[in-house]
């Protein structure tokens, strides 16, 4: 950011402000706003777990392997997001731009096998309308892996960007927020780990 | 083939009823009429320039104005229409389906579409020029959030004349709103139309917040913030912590009307209370995210018309933070009568009054404030004057229906009628109106003419009385709220009639403020103000031109004190000048036409949704995601500088000398 100091110093005494630091706060309210968004499908999600109307419950219906995977390929992905940081912050752009590739790859990864396990539950049966308790799962678990989709449009929309522009103080800011957004999710899919399937097959 | 025409017309618009009818040709006279004039005097270029395309928050903030008084009109005609309805027994001007839309449309428009965005406009007036800010601190966002805003509310107005409108209430209870009982498409245009509006809301909150904590002038701490400014700070926290549970709570409804969901359904599991909880969980909070920068604004008015400093400034910070967290512990008094047995309900009932010993505090600061003051009765005085005692009727009689098992006897009766509305009314339109007319001279350059202005108070607030008091007493005598009509037996007759005389003195006052406005824009140039602060203000807006240049500020103030800009005129009046620093280039943000056309695709994308047309929603939505990558890539130069020469050069004008 030296740089970014640099060209912005003269601003400050007329008031104006670094608009790198404006967005990052922004961004980490942003990040307030969507854990209220997940509290409430968590919420919603424990009041309706049990509202089955007879149909199956989340114990006869959770392939636990599958889950598992995507847990470790989105573990990694973050881990790898993080890399990517290190990178930028290193000044390489060649880094940033492979890491950046490998966290979309793990990130598809997991979007892919989390559509298969929602085509197999559909299968069985087991669809959005079947009970509250489905109603509640699909929308819970569909609304991060929408996340994780828009998260991967973003990436290689900023992989362009970076190709394009290189690393300045705005395309910088934009990595950092990105790779906050993917940790965030992270963090989300650990509660869904463990409030859906784990609590749900035990 | 023209049968086929003839039917689906027939369905898609609503037809049968005059009213419609004339609302159709009323729409289709006011297009027509501007795009006339318009072309005529060849004004779509500045309309796309100065106004459409803008992220000045100055201008975004007269937007929001305008769009909020047209829709406080609308509102006011449906309730004028309701209020004729009940004036006396079997009258039959509203089917009890009609009433049963207009009572829906009138609710959800004056809080949504109507407080609001009044509120919005002025946070976007105020707030930059209190904090000594040349802008928010995410323009684009801001224009972006303001387009929302009119696309939700227009998709929502839509339902008048096409498809049919929302009938569930304004919070849209299931299972009443799902697709068993609603089949219609109201429901539809109810949900996306708050949906679209509400995204702009939440992304007003951030920006705020962000400007305030980290875009006030140097010099300005926390404890010498102003007071409006803390109150939209308050708002703005509650707004991002209610709305994300606003767009869940709608977004499940329409799963559950669109994908054949069942959260709130009554069958395969779905549990209709659940709606109940988390609307309120919303809503009791966005009571209080309106209410609370009104209390900013009286604290402003009084203070200034008084010509002393607020009194206890920092207990009433204190009190609108504690307003602000304990507004989301008291949702469940909404519903005590629904089953959640006592010790729940007790629960809420205490934390509901506890809410009222802060406001008691604020309510003593204000009188404590005038006590000795040089009180001048200007308009915004005089609204915030009147605001006192009713808004003292409000609490008491919030307070009463705060007592779980009295809920028993109030509980959706005319009584909680007239307690709503005072709160809203008194509180947070008469604060809006105060606001309203205490910067109008900042945003317009000129003060509106004080004559028709206390003609308009005074019909407001007689005809409020003369409306509100009655419906305590009939809600006591069993009127239930959402009635369309009623017996002579009942005994109800005389009341109602008071009230609706009431509601029409109060449409009067509205009229008189369309009549002040006007008389304002003809005698513009001898009510102009050149001072740039015709109150003798306290705060750092008055401390420039009006109306404010683009920039706001040619030099970025030093804050010493608490209301600085006050403190600052005794300062020269002793003959000390402050070193001004010399004038520099100022960073603009450039305009963009991102957000208006963003805020069409979701236009089009809602309105697809309400009808179920992929047709239209998929294209809404791929052109909102191309309008995002666009914004993205573009991002990299939003800004330009005004050159300093320039700046000299507006001021030159503007201040006659600098
Ligand atoms: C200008 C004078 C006004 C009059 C005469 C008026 C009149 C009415 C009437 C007659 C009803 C229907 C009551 C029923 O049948 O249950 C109603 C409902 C309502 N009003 Fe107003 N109103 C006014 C202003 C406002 C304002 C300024 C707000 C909010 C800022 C507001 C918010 C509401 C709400 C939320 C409802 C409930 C709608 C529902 O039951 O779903 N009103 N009003
Ligand atoms: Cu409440």
């Amino acid at each position: 950011m030296a740089q970014a100091a640099a060209h912005h110093s003269h601003d400050h005494d007329h008031g104006h402000h670094d608009p790198q630091e404006l967005k990052m706060l922004g961004f980490w309210i942003f990040l307030v706003t969507d854990v209220i968004l997940f509290s409430t499908l968590f919420a919603t999600f424990v009041v309706l777990r049990n509202s089955t109307a007879g149909g199956p419950g989340g114990a006869e219906l959770f392939n636990m392997t599958g889950v598992i995977i995507e847990t470790f390929l989105l573990l990694t992905s973050s881990f790898t997001s993080g890399l990517a940081v290190l990178a930028m912050n290193k000044g390489s752009m060649k880094g940033l731009i492979n890491w950046l590739i490998v966290t979309a790859i793990l990130g598809l990864g997991f979007i892919g096998f989390e559509v298969y396990e929602f085509v197999e539950l559909v299968h069985e049966g087991a669809n959005f309308g079947t009970s509250a308790f489905l109603s509640a799962f699909f929308t819970l678990v569909g609304t991060h892996g929408l996340h994780v989709s828009l998260g991967l449009v973003w990436m290689i929309g900023l992989m362009f960007q970076l190709k394009k522009r290189g690393l300045t103080p705005e395309t910088k800011g934009k990595v950092s927020a990105l790779s906050l957004y993917w940790h965030f999710l992270d963090a989300v899919w650990i509660f869904l780990l463990t409030v859906v399937y784990l609590m749900g097959v035990m | 083939m023209l049968d086929k025409i003839k039917e689906f017309a027939s369905t898609f618009f609503v037809t049968g009823d005059p009213m419609i009818y004339g609302a159709d040709v009323s729409i289709a006279l006011a297009t027509i009429g501007i795009v006339f004039v318009l072309t005529y005097f060849k004004k779509w270029g500045w309309l796309w320039k100065n106004w459409l395309t803008t992220v000045d928050h100055k201008k975004v903030g007269i937007m929001y104005i305008l769009a909020a008084i047209l829709m406080l009109f609308r509102g006011g005609v449906d309730a004028l229409l309701m209020r004729l309805q009940l004036a006396t027994p079997d009258v039959t001007l509203l089917h009890p389906e009609h009433y049963n839309q207009i009572f829906t449309t009138h609710g959800t428009i004056m809080i949504l579409f109507m407080a609001m965005p009044l509120m919005f406009g002025l946070f976007n007036i105020a707030v930059p020029l209190q904090i000594g800010a040349r802008d928010v601190a995410f323009p684009f966002l801001n224009a972006l959030s303001f387009w929302l805003f009119f696309m939700g509310a227009m998709l929502f107005n839509l339902s008048f004349v096409i498809g049919g409108s929302p009938d569930a209430g304004w919070l849209s209870y299931p299972p009443l709103s799902e697709l068993q009982f609603s089949p219609g498409v109201g429901q539809n245009f109810y949900i996306w139309g708050i949906q679209i509006s509400g995204i702009g809301s939440l992304a007003t909150g951030i920006n705020f917040i962000v400007t305030i904590i980290k875009m006030r002038a140097p010099g300005m701490t926390w404890m010498k913030m102003p007071v409006f400014t803390w109150s939209v700070f308050s708002s703005c926290v509650i707004i991002i912590f209610a709305f994300p549970i606003l767009t869940i709570t709608l977004a499940l409804l329409f799963l559950d009307r669109f994908g054949g969901g069942h959260f709130f359904t009554l069958d395969f599991g779905g549990n209709p209370m659940m709606y109940i909880n988390l609307i309120w969980m919303w809503g009791h909070p966005e009571v209080y995210i309106v209410v609370i920068p009104a209390f900013g604004i009286y604290s402003e008015v009084i203070s200034v018309f008084s010509k002393k400093k607020l009194f206890g400034y920092k207990s009433m910070v204190y009190a609108m933070f504690m307003i602000a967290i304990l507004s989301f512990f008291t949702w469940a008094h909404h519903f005590f009568t629904m089953g959640s047995g006592a010790d729940v309900n007790a629960f809420f009932a205490i934390s509901t009054m506890v809410i009222a010993i802060p406001t008691g505090v604020k309510v003593f600061n204000w009188l404590f404030t005038m006590y000795r003051g040089k009180i001048t009765f200007k308009t915004p005085m005089m609204w915030a004057i009147a605001f006192i005692p009713n808004f003292l009727i409000a609490g008491l009689t919030g307070v009463m229906l705060s007592v779980a098992p009295a809920d028993f006897q109030f509980h959706n009766s005319y009584f909680l009628v007239a307690h709503f509305h005072s709160a809203l009314i008194g509180g947070v339109v008469f604060g809006y109106l105060a606001g309203l007319y205490y910067w109008w001279p900042k945003m317009f350059g000129f003060t509106l003419p004080e004559t028709p202005g206390k003609w308009a108070f005074w019909f407001w607030n007689i005809g409020f009385y003369v409306c509100f008091i009655p419906q305590y007493s009939l809600g006591l005598m069993g009127m239930t709220r959402r009635l369309s009509t009623y017996g002579w037996d009942t005994g109800w007759q005389p009341l109602n009639l008071v009230s609706t005389v009431g509601a029409f003195l109060m449409g009067i006052g509205f009229l008189f403020q369309v009549l002040q406005i006007l008389l304002g824009i003809k005698n513009f140039r001898k009510l102009k103000d050149t001072t740039g602060d015709p109150w003798d203000g306290h705060t750092l807006e008055w401390s420039i031109p009006s109306p404010a240049p683009e920039y706001n500020f040619a030099t970025i103030p030093q804050v010493e004190e608490r209301d600085d800009w006050w403190a600052e005129k005794d300062k020269r009046a002793k003959g000390i000048f402050r070193k001004q620093p010399p004038i520099e280039a100022i960073h603009m943000p450039k305009n963009s036409a991102i957000p208006f056309i963003m805020s069409v695709f979701f236009f089009i994308a809602g309105f697809g949704f309400v009808f179920g047309w992929s047709f239209f929603y998929i294209p809404g939505l791929i052109g909102v995601a191309i309008c995002m990558i666009c914004r993205s890539f573009f991002s990299y130069d939003g800004d330009y500088y005004i050159p300093a020469d320039e700046v000299k050069r507006t001021e030159a004008a503007i201040r006659g000398s600098v």
